[in-house]
């Protein structure tokens, strides 16, 4: 039972935010020109970190903004929140 | 002195489990995760193909991830023929497992109802139990007095949010006793001379090409012939050693137990849209589950949210279960795949076979799995029953999509 | 109804009131203040049930939460199982027994109310006890918000139990003027009977407070019986004491067995005395306190057995001066008695071994091994615990981001010390806050205490009884010994987790709270190991049961899930309307006349739509509103079809799919403006649909300028069906020219009636003439009912749910959902035609080119007409081959598909399906065979269309 911190809102309950996956899986460019290999790839394929975890998260019953986070999968402790257009932080 | 309890006669376990073996330098077959199904593969490689220069290397204590926090509900009353076969397929093992383990595991078939509580699930409900009756499986479908009958308990009046319409009943379906099983296996294993080898966490995997030539643990290196990994929930910290991408995601997935309470549950009640799967074990405690936590977790322990939602659930569908009280809670680690179906088969190395995905369906497969896993190392060519849910299909897009019908799965 | 082993004066009840209770169909009296535990000792009684599988008497043992002996069932004033008697407070007409194994649930549901509070803290201190109440102070004179929330009826902790004293008074003077100066911060929640329960992240912590228990059946029935807190607090202080731990020896579970500590709190709290000649076994200096305060009682205290060979240096002179005989160098090996002790056997120990045992006769045994402290909120916040060879107990080995352990939790087992180390942390977790402490923070001053000599850790005396360790109780809950944990161990097991499985320790009511321990330090004797390395089981949550009904709080019944209704709900209701329960919303299904059943309303209901006219409350399908000058380049990416080349007035339907290329939704779209769009979804998807857009306009092309927001309450919609809706609308809005060629098929009109505005849409989910009426909820019923009243000479005839859906698939529009399961494509609905060819790209494209997706045999959507006319196939029932002899073959059957969609036409005077059939549109025309009631019927597989398929009606 976390509180999360919204880039926009500030810290807020777990049960207002609903989870995203992974983060920095872009839509490819031209998925036509993909193999069926490289676009299963992309469609169900996402990593499952043990550990810090660069994920997506979506203030669902708050401003409703999608943000990043880095979290451990392990200890559930969320490091860093960001925004979208921030890039990804650089961690130790 | 007065007559025991009913309820506190659990059955004695042997005066023998295992071994403690050290781990020899090299084996035929190193199976990595002591859980359910790696320790039912390991007992189907001795009793069925006679292999046993095998280790099953454990990090934790046997049977200590999911096997030991399952709901322990056995059922095979899935949608789709592939779906079916193989969980049928467990089942019937099931029905002779004491026999074969010699072990008592207190399997109990006292059914499973799945209700459905609108109109929709009733549709879904009929489907699945028509396709399970031409697969072979034991299905039905009750109206809602009749599932009073069987489970009187059920709130199946009109003071509840969301009305009971009916539920599908799987009679052969039910429980068992999940440490009794496990041992049950890693006795049989150890005895056949399988090495049973706790606190040994893989570290590592040499390769040589497209084969693994052994793993390396927090006991010393191993060298294998074959590999096969049933680590569950820790699939992916495994291939990721290996470069192997997995379509798997781990979650928190919660359960909790009541006091020992006088028999009232005769059977195994599961609702998806009040969303709650309950049974009451042979003590007396009641059993019961959710869904997972949503996001992705490897901390065996999740969200109270979660369990308050479940207790509204429960209430709401057994409205006697009020003064019930929670005794306790804790969470496993279940590895879903996109089309809540397992990934089992081959990999990319030649002898690196993999068996992952079951999601929150792993304990009820356990001997189906396991049988099907040793014959597939053994013969070296996927088992039928396996055959339909390899890594491949994400690719091709034949997928075994059991979200609509078994959207818990449990 | 007497109470023989009342004391005559002194304990926290309050005597001038006195509570008639039942126990075991014997009547008893006890005072407010008492538990049932110590009302039944103050009768004499305590034995209080039999064990679970020995059926051994067992009695009380302790004086709360962790009493392993005293299990109890309540009848009166509601049945609710398995609570200890310890932690019953008595109330008057209370009817309880004694328990042996399992609980019994009511068999009616409970009618008391239960809610749930949110409260978030700078401080929350859990335990008001010395360190507690001491770090409670310090928080709130700095000015903080704090919470303290202790799961007793009254603040004090131990000092309840005891006689210490404070600032050279009764120390529970001081815990009075602590509670009333925290009364006077405006800032400070101070709970009383609430027991944190569970500690989770970010200083979560759960806590149950039982707000009228105590009141039994006076309890007022408009007050919740419980209460569950959700405390959020940025700092955690845990100061929730310490467990008096047994020490194991054969047959220690004889009613009259009790820990030490406990015989104190009988005496001092409750004004009881356990027993009248006590023999009291210890480790450690404690318990020496519980013998001389018994014996200043008036107890008879034969002998202190102290197991270490000096035994206490330190006390000696006190028992002494007392009386009281110390054996030092000596163990208790055994008991005798029955129901009760009536003597403890006493054998020399030293090194290890035992001498000669000698009884000496007893009707109250006290029993001290040392202390564990209470970690387990720490520990399920997972903490990391070490071993303390010292104390023989696991401490807090680290420190925890916003959660600290304080006084006894933290080994901490003197007064005074307990006092500093709450202000102490208190003070730290201030800090951390950056909150300044008050300069005025005095400690009361506790007298000064001797040192107490070192304590032994002895986990079990050997067994001299001949009965090998199979009476030597580790859990008495569940009956199991020191024999059953050598059987495990020689079982080949060496964790801990498997010795807890394989004996049953710990699992019971109280999840192992004396056991634990014990069961760590008894199975590294056996194997040989450290007690570190053997380490303890998980602490889980609930720290204390709670019951379920708390858990769920108010979400029961109705308010279990939000009841969603449109404006038009009561008018349904008074009209008699049969409702469906769709995702949250309540629908009308069908409006039966009197002597009407389902079949018949639906019936008569469609024979209207498709001959005269028919009208539908369809406010709760989905409605999003996009805006942005990007807002067709979304659309675009996001349906199959085009949507950009949409006209401003028209309304195109549109299919969106997941980008495994599976449908998830289709509706109409209405282009309200060059940059603004009106898309209705499935009533089950608007919320998803709704995020699915946000999600990739927000993720993947936040370059676009659009923006989505749901006006699905914002609007309500009415379907007005049927060759004579034209006259309907005509009639009610005049100013509308509703000619098909000044209003055609597929576009939209925005109107005025009355000064309210309102939208007409010439869409159709039945295939016939159709208009949609778009008003503000407000006026939802007002236009509803002009418009019946301009219908009422075509008799129009309003219907629900399952006309709608007998309508449309006449048409053989499928519905998301039912039709659909996640599995199947546009192509496979028959509906390539809405899948783009023009576009480059769309969410789902790329997948229809896999393998899979040019599988001739893919399931597609097909007509099925049951070829003896009558049978209207169940919904689900699944799709056979042509069988000769007509019957099916043994299992596995092949299956072809499934039925989706199955009713009884008016139109077509027959029943007819709807069906996901393998390669289905190459089998029109063939005869297949579906299993109904183990029957076989043959059916007809057609194109999906039924009615007017050149859809001439819906264009006209």
């Amino acid at each position: 039972m976390q509180l999360i911190e919204c880039p926009w809102c500030g810290p807020r309950e777990e049960v207002e935010f609903s989870y995203g996956g992974q983060a920095h899986v872009p839509y490819p460019d031209t998925p036509g020109e993909l193999t069926d290999e490289e676009w299963a790839r992309y469609v169900f394929f996402r990593d499952n970190t043990r550990g810090r975890f660069a994920e997506r998260w979506h203030h669902s019953a708050g401003c409703r903004r999608w943000f990043n986070a880095i979290r451990d999968t392990a200890t559930y402790r969320f490091e860093r929140v960001y925004r979208l257009d921030e890039p990804r932080p650089v961690t130790p | 002195m007065s007559p025991r309890t009913p309820g506190a006669d659990l059955p004695e376990h042997p005066d023998f489990l295992w071994r403690n073996p050290e781990p020899k330098r090299s084996y035929d077959v190193v199976i990595v995760g002591g859980g359910g199904h790696g320790l039912a593969t390991a007992h189907y490689l001795a009793k069925n193909h006679g292999i046993t220069n095998v280790a099953v290397v454990e990090k934790g204590w046997l049977a200590g991830g999911n096997m030991a926090r399952n709901t322990t509900i056995i059922r095979s009353n899935y949608l789709w023929d592939e779906s079916s076969a193989i969980y049928e397929q467990a089942l019937k093992l099931w029905e002779g497992l004491e026999e074969d383990l010699g072990y008592p595991i207190l399997f109990s078939q006292r059914g499973v109802l799945n209700l459905a509580h609108t109109l929709q699930d009733v549709r879904d409900s009929v489907r699945r139990v028509e396709a399970n009756k031409l697969n072979g499986v034991d299905a039905e479908w009750l109206e809602p007095d009749e599932v009073r009958k069987v489970c009187p308990i059920v709130n199946t009046s009109a003071d509840i949010r969301y009305r009971v319409l009916g539920a599908t009943y799987q009679p052969r379906a039910g429980i068992a006793k999940h440490d009794y099983v496990a041992w049950g296996f890693a006795r049989r294993a150890s005895e056949a001379g399988i090495d049973l080898i706790q606190d040994c966490e893989v570290t590592g995997f040499a390769t040589d090409g497209n084969r693994v030539t052994g793993v390396r643990t927090t006991r010393g290196d191993i060298a294998a012939g074959t590999v096969a990994l049933c680590a569950a929930g820790h699939t992916s910290v495994l291939t990721d050693m290996l470069g192997i991408r997995v379509p798997v995601q781990s979650h928190p997935l919660q359960a909790l137990v009541s006091e020992l309470l006088e028999p009232v549950h005769p059977t195994v009640v599961m609702s998806n849209a009040v969303h709650v799967y309950v049974s009451q074990a042979h003590k007396g405690e009641l059993v019961m589950g959710a869904g997972v936590d949503s996001y992705n977790g490897y901390g065996q322990r999740g969200a109270f949210h979660i369990i308050e939602r479940q207790m509204a659930a429960a209430v709401e569908l057994f409205p006697v279960f009020a003064r019930a009280h929670l005794l306790r809670t804790w969470a496993g680690i279940v590895d879903t795949s996109p089309d809540a179906s397992p990934i089992v088969g081959r990999t990319p190395y030649d002898n690196v076979y993999l068996n992952c995905g079951w999601g929150t369906g792993g304990f009820k497969a356990t001997p189906g799995i396991g049988w099907a896993l040793a014959h597939t190392i053994a013969h070296d060519e996927p088992h039928p029953n396996v055959a339909p849910f390899a890594l491949d299909r994400f690719v091709s897009g034949a997928l075994v999509d059991e979200h609509g019908a078994a959207a818990v799965a449990h | 109804m007497t109470s023989p082993f009342r004391t005559a004066e002194g304990g926290r009840i309050d005597r001038a009131t006195t509570l008639e209770f039942t126990f075991d169909g014997q009547t008893h009296t006890g005072h407010p203040g008492d538990t049932l535990a110590s009302a039944l000792l103050a009768a004499g009684r305590h034995q209080i049930a039999t064990s679970i599988a020995l059926g051994r008497p067992r009695g009380v043992a302790a004086a709360w939460a962790e009493d392993p002996g005293g299990l109890v069932q309540v009848e009166e004033p509601f049945p609710e199982p398995m609570l200890l008697a310890t932690t019953v407070e008595l109330s008057d007409g209370l009817v309880a027994h004694g328990l042996p194994g399992q609980g019994r649930l009511a068999e009616v549901a409970d009618s008391a109310r239960y809610d749930g509070v949110h409260h978030h803290v700078d401080v929350l201190v859990v335990g008001a006890g010395p360190a507690g109440l001491a770090a409670a102070l310090t928080a709130a004179r700095s000015g903080a918000r704090v919470a303290l929330v202790d799961e007793q009826s009254e603040a004090g902790g131990s000092l309840l139990g005891g006689a210490d004293r404070l600032d050279d008074a009764p120390a529970m003077r001081w815990v009075a003027a602590a509670v009333a100066e925290l009364a006077a911060h405006p800032e400070v929640l101070h709970l009383q009977r609430t027991t944190a329960f569970g500690s989770y992240d970010d200083g979560f912590v759960l806590a149950l407070e039982r707000r009228t228990d105590h009141l039994g059946t006076a309890a007022p029935k408009q007050v919740s019986r419980q209460r569950v807190w959700r405390l959020r607090a940025r700092s955690v202080v845990v100061a929730t004491g310490a467990h008096e731990r047994p020490v194991v020896f054969a047959d220690n579970d004889r009613p009259g067995t009790m820990l030490a500590g406990a015989a104190r709190t009988f005496l001092h709290r409750y004004g009881v005395l356990p027993g009248r000649q006590a023999v009291v076994f210890t480790t450690n200096d404690s318990a020496y306190d519980a013998a001389l305060d018994l014996h200043g009682a008036g107890v008879r205290v034969e002998a202190v057995v102290d197991a270490r060979p000096a035994g206490s240096p330190q006390r000696r002179e006190a028992c002494e001066r007392a009386g009281i005989p110390v054996l030092p160098g000596a163990v208790v090996v055994g008991t005798r008695g029955v129901e009760r002790v009536t003597h403890a056997l006493v054998a020399p120990f030293a090194d290890g071994e035992v001498g000669a045992a000698s009884p000496i006769a007893c009707d109250l045994l006290l029993v001290s091994g040392g202390w564990n402290p209470a970690v387990h909120l720490f520990s399920q916040a997972r903490g990391r615990l070490v071993y303390d060879e010292t104390l023989g107990a696991f401490l807090p080995g680290e420190e925890l981001d916003g959660l600290s352990v304080t006084g006894a939790a933290a080994g901490v087992l003197d007064l005074a010390g307990c006092l500093v180390d709450g202000q102490r942390v208190a003070r730290a977790a201030l800090s951390a806050l950056a909150v300044e402490p008050a300069g005025e923070d005095r400690l009361p001053t506790a007298p000064e205490e001797v040192v107490p000599a070192a304590p032994l850790v002895l986990w079990r005396v050997p067994d001299t009884s001949g009965a090998e360790g199979t009476t030597s109780f580790v859990d008495l809950q569940r009956d199991a010994t020191v024999a059953d944990i050598a059987r495990a161990v020689g079982a080949g097991l060496r964790s801990i987790e498997h010795i807890k499985r394989y004996t049953t320790i710990g699992t019971a009511h109280d999840q192992g709270k004396t056991s634990g321990v014990l069961t760590s330090g008894i199975t590294a004797e056996l194997l040989g190991v450290p007690v570190q390395d053997t380490g303890t089981t998980t602490f889980r949550p609930p720290y204390t049961p709670v019951a379920f009904a708390a858990l769920a709080g108010r979400d029961r019944g109705r308010l279990f899930d939000p009841e969603r209704v449109t404006a038009l709900h009561d008018w349904h209701v008074v009209a008699g309307a049969v409702f469906e329960d769709v995702g949250q919303w309540k629908r009308p299904r069908y409006y039966p006349r009197p002597g009407e059943d389902m079949a018949a309303a639906v019936l008569r209901e469609c024979a209207a739509a498709r001959t005269g006219v028919g009208i539908l409350d369809g406010s709760t399908l989905g409605k999003i509103d996009v805006q942005g000058p990007d807002a067709a380049v979304l659309l675009d990416r996001l349906y199959t079809n085009m949507i950009s080349s949409l006209k401003v007035g028209s309304v195109r339907y549109g299919v969106m799919c997941g980008v495994d290329g599976m449908v998830i939704d289709d509706g109409t779209v209405l282009r309200l403006a060059e940059d603004r769009f009106l898309l209705l979804t499935t009533t089950g998807g608007a919320a998803k649909i709704l995020d699915w857009m946000e999600e990739w306009a927000q993720t993947e092309w936040p370059d676009l300028r659009v923006h989505c927001t749901s006006v699905t309450e914002q609007w309500v919609t009415f379907p007005v069906v049927g060759p004579r809706s034209r006259d309907v609308i005509g009639a009610v809005f005049p100013q509308v020219d509703v000619s098909n060629e000044a209003f055609p098929f597929m576009t939209w009109r925005d109107t005025i009636l009355d000064g309210v505005p309102v939208r007409l849409a010439r869409i159709s989910f039945s295939g016939e003439l159709a208009f949609e009426v778009y008003v503000n909820p407000w006026y939802g019923v007002a236009v509803w009912e002009r418009l019946l009243e301009a219908g009422r000479p075509h008799g129009i005839t309003p219907y629900g749910t399952e006309t709608m859906h007998v309508l449309r698939a006449e048409k053989g529009y499928p519905i998301i959902g039912q039709d659909t399961d996640g599995t199947v494509t546009p192509h496979d609905l028959g509906m390539a035609w809405a899948v783009s060819k023009k576009k480059p790209d769309f969410i789902g494209k790329r997948s229809f080119a896999r393998p899979a997706n040019q599988d001739p045999l893919r399931k597609q959507l097909v007509g099925l007409l049951p070829v003896d006319g009558q049978t209207v196939l169940p919904e689900g029932s699944q799709i056979v081959d042509f069988l000769a002899d007509g019957r099916l073959p043994p299992p596995p059957v092949p299956m072809l598909g499934h039925v989706t969609s199955s009713y009884r036409s008016a139109e077509l005077a027959r029943p007819f399906a709807l069906a996901l059939v393998k390669g289905g549109r190459s089998r029109i025309g063939d005869t297949l065979h579906v299993p109904v009631d183990g029957a076989l019927v043959p059916v007809e597989v057609t194109g999906s269309v039924l009615v007017d398929p050149e859809g001439a009606r819906r264009d006209g």
